[in-house]
């Protein structure tokens, strides 16, 4: 066990960010973002690239520093202080080539306070409970991009931190590792650690983050629960039947449109039963009927704008250099 | 503070490793003892090329039987005086003035003078500079043939002089002119070294910066301790190196001058030694914050290079301060010299060099220490300040005013 375990966190939140502003030159990065990131969730921050969701990230860490605004990490105001508690996986990957493998994750574990040797020894374990135990004491020049991201998310993960922070971690990943890290992300917070990751991709917050904020714009659209998000669109109903006339007709919304054979429209205020009751009175002779609930990428487009849902469809700079 | 100066020491750790460990630095140690060892030889080749080529020649006209006395002299002379001219023996053509103006003609085998009539009344025909030059050498010949002809008309022959020899160690010479050239030469050493040395962490900056490890750092760590672990740990490899090439230097004088009789500074060769790597670490420190600074605002070697000119220049500046002052070190101007910060290393050391007084270096110590802090402090804050920001990359600072 690390020193930081011994550090026990009052607050509910693991992150709070009031306020945060960031200006470059004439761009307004982040514009006035307020974030409370629950102890011991996986949350996540969509938003297309440029929307300013790694200076967001970067300010919350103290690697720069807000022009005005507040934030604390595990109760710091200075969020440097809570670094030994803090792991962070950057956007832009950055180990050192001639290093290896172990080293590099050790050094990394120094970095936020483990001593060297316990580094090593801890390198070793996770390497081997990665399937990487045979690249332990390999250059990372020699290693491929998926092995090399793995290294470097072990690093940020080797001195058990409380609070994990993850820009794009997904980028650059092929479908297996990407199970991979979804994985590991899960087990880091089953141990208790709070995850925060940034990404592009709505399908991986979808499928991990009980919590998401929409950026766009540098500023905050939405924070909530995923299921919030989701809740903001009414279900849509997809219809078809066998009479395409009748007095059932009525039953359906006027803003329905027809899809092929299918009808489409959002689920009425009084629920399905009325509507169901009228194409069965009516003989309307329901081939098929379902209930759909919207997914967070239809949320995003209503929160975003379907402009900036198209932007989350460009790549990354690291996925476009790849 | 105590988290800060670890976290220093593991990047300084890091990088000194990596550093060291590596076969670029194998070629870091050899540069300059390759760069020696052939300046060495080739100016030794040249010198003596240069002694042959530049050694005067005296021609004496005259048959080579009437010369046989002055050849004779010549031949045990040269072998026990240093410095005398070429001797040539030159066949007389009956016109002794004109044959010396074209031997001193001679485009390939130019006598620098000529000597003619040396049996009845010698005379001595060239510049008046070669003969004002050459006259106590040409003298001290014919004396030693007049002498070997009375000695050969009495009979006697030359008595042969045996003479005991008692070696000691040279004795020290303390003067006031030998301290100023150990301050120069101290002052000189401290720059070449520091400005050579210095500049690496330029280029570690950039390196750093380019394979993206910086953000892992600056996540981690202050920006500070970062700045002060790249310079310590370079600073390292400076001392590691300098170790090596004065060990090896020190080695070599020891062995050719046996050390009894470089001149001693003011403090002492001890106490100087640890200055001298005392002022070597402020220099160092003080020229790589401003260096990594700078280099925290370049993202190319290039834009290093562009940025670095004027840091070079004005240390070029600076040494000339230092170095002006060598003499009057206790003048305004020496003071300024020693209370700037980027000039007082090198004043310093030439203080020590000339007074034995310890307590002004300590003041300048903690007074350049101050600096270092500061100048660290101040590279750390432009650096955080605009350049780990995300997205498009941002105009270097000269370039923004003119943007469009």
């Amino acid at each position: 066990m690390s020193k930081g375990r011994e550090f026990v966190v009052q607050s509910d939140y693991a992150i709070e960010a009031k306020g945060l502003v960031k200006r470059f030159g004439d761009t307004l990065a982040v514009d006035g973002i307020d974030l409370r990131i629950p102890t011991g969730s996986i949350y996540g921050v969509l938003g297309p690239n440029g929307a300013g969701k790694t200076t967001t990230l970067r300010m919350l860490l103290g690697i720069i520093d807000p022009d005005s605004g507040e934030r604390h990490v595990l109760g710091h105001k200075r969020p440097l202080e809570a670094a030994p508690l803090v792991g962070y996986l950057p956007e832009e990957r950055g180990l050192y080539p001639s290093m290896a493998s172990r080293d590099a994750i050790a050094f990394m574990g120094a970095l936020r306070g483990l001593p060297l040797k316990e580094g090593r020894r801890r390198a070793d374990l996770l390497l081997e409970e990665h399937g990487l135990g045979h690249a332990a004491k390999r250059p990372i020049r020699t290693l491929s991009k998926g092995m090399a991201q793995t290294v470097q998310l072990l690093g940020c993960i080797l001195h058990e931190p409380r609070v994990i922070v993850l820009d794009e971690p997904f980028s650059g990943l092929d479908a297996l590792n990407q199970g991979r890290l979804e994985g590991l992300i899960r087990r880091q917070r089953e141990n208790g650690a709070t995850i925060l990751f940034s990404t592009h991709v709505i399908a991986h917050a979808e499928r991990l983050c009980e919590r998401i904020a929409i950026i766009a714009g540098g500023k905050v659209r939405f924070e909530g629960q995923v299921d919030e998000a989701r809740d903001r669109l009414r279900p849509q109903v997809r219809l078809r039947t066998r009479a395409t006339e009748g007095a059932w007709r009525s039953a359906i919304p006027d803003d329905a449109r027809l899809d092929g054979s299918d009808w489409r429209f959002e689920l009425p205020a009084s629920g399905i039963e009325p509507l169901l009751k009228a194409l069965v009175d009516g003989n309307a002779g329901i081939e098929s009927l379902s209930i759909e609930r919207p997914g967070l990428h239809d949320a995003f487009v209503a929160i975003a704008g379907a402009e900036a849902a198209a932007e989350m469809e460009q790549p990354t700079q690291l996925e476009a250099a790849a | 503070m105590m988290r800060l100066f670890k976290s220093a020491m593991v990047i300084a750790r890091r990088d000194y490793i990596a550093t060291v460990w590596s076969r670029s630095f194998l070629f870091f140690l050899l540069g300059p003892l390759i760069m020696g060892t052939f300046g060495g030889v080739l100016g030794n080749i040249g010198n003596r090329v240069d002694e042959a080529a530049l050694r005067p020649s005296v021609a004496v006209i005259a048959d080579a039987n009437d010369a046989a006395p002055v050849r004779a002299a010549y031949d045990r002379l040269n072998g026990q005086v240093n410095g005398l001219p070429d001797l040539r023996i030159v066949a007389p053509t009956g016109k002794p003035d004109a044959q010396a103006q074209s031997l001193l003609a001679d485009g390939t085998k130019s006598a620098t003078i000529v000597l003619a009539d040396w049996q009845t009344k010698p005379r001595l025909i060239g510049p008046q500079g070669q003969i004002d030059a050459l006259t106590p050498d040409i003298r001290l010949i014919l004396e030693a043939v007049a002498t070997d002809g009375a000695l050969k008309a009495r009979g006697v022959t030359r008595p042969e002089i045996t003479l005991a020899t008692t070696a000691v160690e040279p004795t020290r010479t303390d003067t006031s002119a030998n301290r100023h050239v150990v301050a120069r030469m101290g002052q000189l050493i401290l720059f070449v070294l520091t400005l050579m040395l210095a500049g690496m962490l330029l280029s570690n900056l950039v390196e750093e910066k380019s394979n993206k490890v910086i953000e892992v750092l600056a996540a981690a760590v202050p920006v500070d301790a970062i700045f002060l672990g790249k310079m310590v740990a370079m600073l390292s490899v400076s001392l590691t190196g300098i170790a090596i090439w004065g060990g090896i230097l020190a080695g070599g004088v020891i062995a050719r001058f046996g050390g009894g009789g470089v001149p001693a500074p003011a403090v002492g060769w001890g106490v100087f030694a640890v200055l001298g790597v005392l002022y070597f670490v402020m220099n160092y420190m003080i020229l790589g914050g401003l260096f990594l600074g700078i280099g925290a605002q370049a993202s190319t070697v290039r834009e290093v290079q562009t940025l670095s000119m004027p840091v070079t220049m004005a240390q070029l500046a600076i040494f000339a301060l230092g170095s002006a002052v060598v003499n009057d070190v206790d003048t305004p101007l020496g003071l300024t010299a020693a209370l700037f910060p980027l000039s007082s290393p090198i004043a310093m050391i030439a203080r020590a060099a000339q007074d034995g007084a310890l307590w002004p270096h300590l003041l300048a110590l903690l007074w350049q220490s101050l600096w270092v802090a500061l100048i660290i402090r101040f590279a750390a804050r432009r650096f955080r300040k605009g350049v780990l920001m995300s997205g498009a990359q941002r105009r270097p600072f000269w370039r923004r005013k003119t943007a469009a």
